[in-house]
């Protein structure tokens, strides 16, 4: 039992470690190539000076500087921001995930929707959401259902569900299907109903395609509505911020990586709450890499 | 129904092609009908989705424009595309011949395919300047670089331990391993990582396109047109970019067919 | 007829059109408690035969009656159980799950579940596994549960397509005599479908010898080995005999291919 418990502990220290490593390896890329470049004045692939590439010192001092004199700090509006996004990218996954799987389950069930439909699948994607995305958002404002109005950070969502349903459709389709034809026969042998087949075979057998697409998903939800606030002059978001920092980017350039970190630690985060019920959720074999 | 084996399936006659591809044209057929007639009929506003005419006919007046705005997104896509799969495969190879390194760091670059890219866009404008197209190609591939960087690692360490073993044997060297073993191996992964690649090089290059860049750039175009209310145009180009991103995908696709056709998903049709 | 569990009249089965004929007319009669196993080379029809028993596969000619109705009731009415080759456990239901996974389908209750979990893994000797995951046991412990499954709601016919092929010799020496003892604990009626002549032999009360192309019975041996058979049985000089007859039996037929 103590045995087990040390064990535990070391594997979490050998991995706190390697997190340490990495950072400390991107830390001494960043700033060695910087010294580099800057010492030698190369100018390809672009010239480096604290415009271009701050120091990773500086970016991080940024959060914790206020924005302008008395006012709160930078990472208080971040933090907000990172918040409303990601409301906006939860439900949007919600809601993509959900039809999604709905979707994938109509196709799986009855092929000639695979033939009919999934090629317009595929295609939806082709589209560039930016483009269609202010389109989006203007005309679900004008949208009035029984005289309610979709808010502004409902209309986001709508886009990050649009990014998000795609690899759940795709993976629920194949996951459904990749039943063991011999697990199916046993059902049979059982005379279960077809709902039974579906809920205690198909469906457990599509989990690991499932949380895989949840993972591609998870991300895409993130920047769906990072995109979608966009154009959208949504100011609440970390989109908006985005644009306000672009505007001042030559002023202040510290503030548009700032805001990119933190958009990548929303990203991360959520990808990571999905790794998390994934574990507490699907037991499987470990994978075997060799 | 039964798990037994079955003889072989005859070759496909004209029926059976009918019967694959009759869906898809039915789908698209009510489809344009739904666009051109019944849309305007729901009530959607024309700014929001012109019927389906409109759009056509604006399409053929900047058709030039249209076309080689298209071409030049294609291009920063493809190059995006290029740089991203093609960086992915070197450091892939290199992770998994140096298998210590592939492990420790795997976890961390599915995290990174986790960071939205969309926002290092204005970044990138800012090294190469917005009107470059390499502030554009950079962003394409830096979002098709982790997807198939994970899934080609995937390909070559998802090795069935006899092949190895089998490989030990011969006292084969690493690259021959690598050579006949662990590149076939990865084959599918691959390619399936490459036909989300493309369709995110496409994207990439859009998103670029929106922070600012060559006014002849596509993705350019669709913004000005909508700001200038010509939405009509926005959709016809909206469309192209969306033509240049099934061709794309397609063309992968059929790469893959050409090269895997072996394979059991390919002969059994799936996707 | 009340006591044929089986009743096979004439069964034959093609294969698409003009394709492979699996089966022909076929006749067989098991009666209840039986031990009866189908051995012969490849294509000869015997997993074909057992699918069709079943129901699992539709026959193109012929009647079946499996305990006293069509095999498409019986089916329906749960009256068998059967064990594949390979395990087809569910990889993400615990051993006490998988074995109450025709027990859920049927409408059993959580207490009765538990309770007959609890006897089926006493029965096949694995008490303390419920709680672990396929992937966690030998294969032989797999095939276990899996049989443990196939008798949970105890069932008049136990099917069998064959469920030690996958494993060592040492192991399905071990496994024979565990079969045996829970037949005799049920009381249930077994079909067997074998590769192996000493398997065929030792297990069963009958043997049936079938050929291919098309396929057919073209014997059945009767096994007249004293009960209960045990590690005597296999050095039983009318064990040896009856080994040799099948042998032949089966070679007379064209043999293995």
């Amino acid at each position: 039992m103590l045995l087990a418990v040390l064990a535990r502990i070391r594997s979490l220290a050998a991995r706190a470690a390697v997190l340490f490593l990495v950072l400390a390896g991107l830390w001494a890329l960043w700033e060695g190539y910087r010294k580099l470049w800057e010492s030698t004045g190369w100018t390809r692939p672009f010239p480096v000076d604290s415009t271009t590439m701050p120091h990773l010192h500086d970016i991080v001092g940024a959060l914790f500087d206020p924005l302008r004199e008395g006012e709160p700090l930078l990472a208080r509006y971040m933090l907000d921001a990172a918040l409303f996004t990601a409301k906006e990218a939860a439900v949007g996954f919600a809601i993509g995930a959900t039809i999604g799987f709905l979707l994938g389950a109509l196709i799986a069930r009855f092929g000639v929707l695979q033939r009919g439909v999934m090629p317009y699948v595929v295609a939806s994607q082709t589209i560039p959401i930016l483009a269609i995305a202010p389109i989006v958002v203007v005309g679900l404002g004008n949208v009035s259902i029984a005289g309610w109005t979709p808010t502004d950070w409902m209309r986001v969502a709508v886009i990050a569900a649009y990014l998000t349903f795609f690899p759940v459709t795709v993976n629920t389709v194949r996951g459904l299907r990749s039943a063991d034809p011999a697990a199916v026969e046993l059902m049979e042998s059982y005379a279960a109903s077809e709902w039974s087949v579906f809920w205690k075979l198909r469906v457990p057998a599509a989990l690991p395609y499932l949380f895989s697409a949840f993972k591609v998903a998870a991300t895409a939800s993130v920047v769906g509505a990072v995109i979608g606030e966009l154009p959208s002059s949504i100011q609440s978001g970390l989109g908006g911020w985005i644009i306000n920092f672009n505007q001042y980017y030559v002023l202040e350039p510290e503030n548009l990586w700032a805001v990119n970190l933190v958009a990548a630690a929303l990203g991360i985060s959520f990808f990571l709450v999905v790794v998390l019920v994934e574990k507490l959720v699907v037991h499987r074999p470990p994978e075997q890499l060799v | 129904m039964s798990t037994l084996a079955q003889p072989a399936r005859t070759s496909r006659g004209f029926g059976d092609r009918t019967r694959t591809w009759a869906p898809v044209v039915a789908v698209f057929g009510v489809g344009l009908v739904l666009w051109q007639w019944v849309l305007p009929l729901l009530g959607i506003e024309r700014y929001l989705l012109p019927p389906l005419w409109d759009v056509l006919q604006a399409f053929w007046e900047f058709r030039s424009e249209l076309l080689s705005g298209g071409w030049i997104t294609f291009k920063e896509a493809l190059g995006g595309f290029v740089l991203g799969c093609g960086a992915a495969f070197l450091s892939a190879l290199a992770l998994a011949r140096w298998r210590p390194l592939g492990n420790a760091l795997m976890p961390y670059m599915i995290a990174a395919n986790a960071v939205p890219i969309v926002a290092f866009a204005p970044i990138t404008n800012a090294w190469f300047g917005t009107l470059s197209p390499w502030s554009k190609i950079v962003i394409a591939a830096v979002l098709c670089f982790f997807p198939v960087l994970v899934n080609t690692l995937r390909g070559l360490t998802s090795v069935r331990p006899e092949s190895l073993e089998l490989m030990r044997s011969y006292a084969a060297p690493q690259r021959v391993v690598f050579r006949r073993v662990r590149i076939p191996n990865s084959l599918p992964f691959v390619f399936s990582a490459l036909k989300i690649a493309s369709v995110l090089a496409m994207i990439g290059a859009v998103v670029g396109d929106y922070f600012g860049g060559s006014t002849e750039a596509l993705g350019v175009q669709i913004v000005s047109a909508v700001s200038l209310a010509q939405y009509e145009k926005a959709w016809a180009a909206i469309l192209v970019a969306s033509a240049l991103g099934i061709l794309f995908y397609a063309a992968v696709a059929l790469a893959e067919r050409l090269v895997l056709g072996w394979h059991p998903s390919i002969r059994a049709g799936v996707e | 007829m009340s006591d044929s569990v089986v009743s096979a009249k004439g069964i034959s089965k093609t294969f698409g059109k003009g394709g492979v004929t699996a089966l022909q007319d076929i006749d067989l009669e098991v009666g209840r408690g039986e031990f009866v196993s189908l051995i012969g080379p490849s294509g000869c029809g015997k997993s074909t035969l057992l699918r069709v028993i079943g129901d699992l596969v539709e026959p193109s000619a012929g009647e079946i009656l499996v305990n006293g109705k069509t095999a498409h009731r019986a089916r329906l009415d749960r009256d068998y159980g059967i064990v594949f080759q390979a395990a087809v456990l569910y990889d993400w239901r615990t051993v006490a799950k998988n074995i109450s996974l025709p027990l859920e389908l049927v409408g059993w209750g959580r207490a009765q579940r538990s309770e007959r979990v609890a006897e089926m893994l006493k029965l096949v000797e694995l008490d303390g596994f419920e709680r672990h995951y396929p992937w966690q046991l030998s294969g032989g412990m797999q095939q276990r549960v899996s049989i443990a499954r196939a008798l949970s709601f105890s069932p008049a016919l136990l099917l069998m397509d064959e469920p030690f092929g996958a494993l060592d010799e040492m192991t399905r020496e071990r496994l024979n005599d565990e079969l045996l003892r829970i037949w005799t604990e049920t009381g249930s009626t077994v079909i067997f479908v074998t590769h192996s002549i000493a398997e065929a032999v030792y297990l069963s009360t009958r043997v049936v010898v079938m050929s291919p192309r098309p396929g057919r019975i073209t014997s059945v041996i009767p096994i007249d080995l004293p009960q209960p058979r045990t590690v005597e049985t296999r050095e039983d000089p009318r064990y040896f005999e009856l080994v040799t007859e099948v042998r032949e039996a089966l070679h007379a037929n064209g043999g293995e291919r």
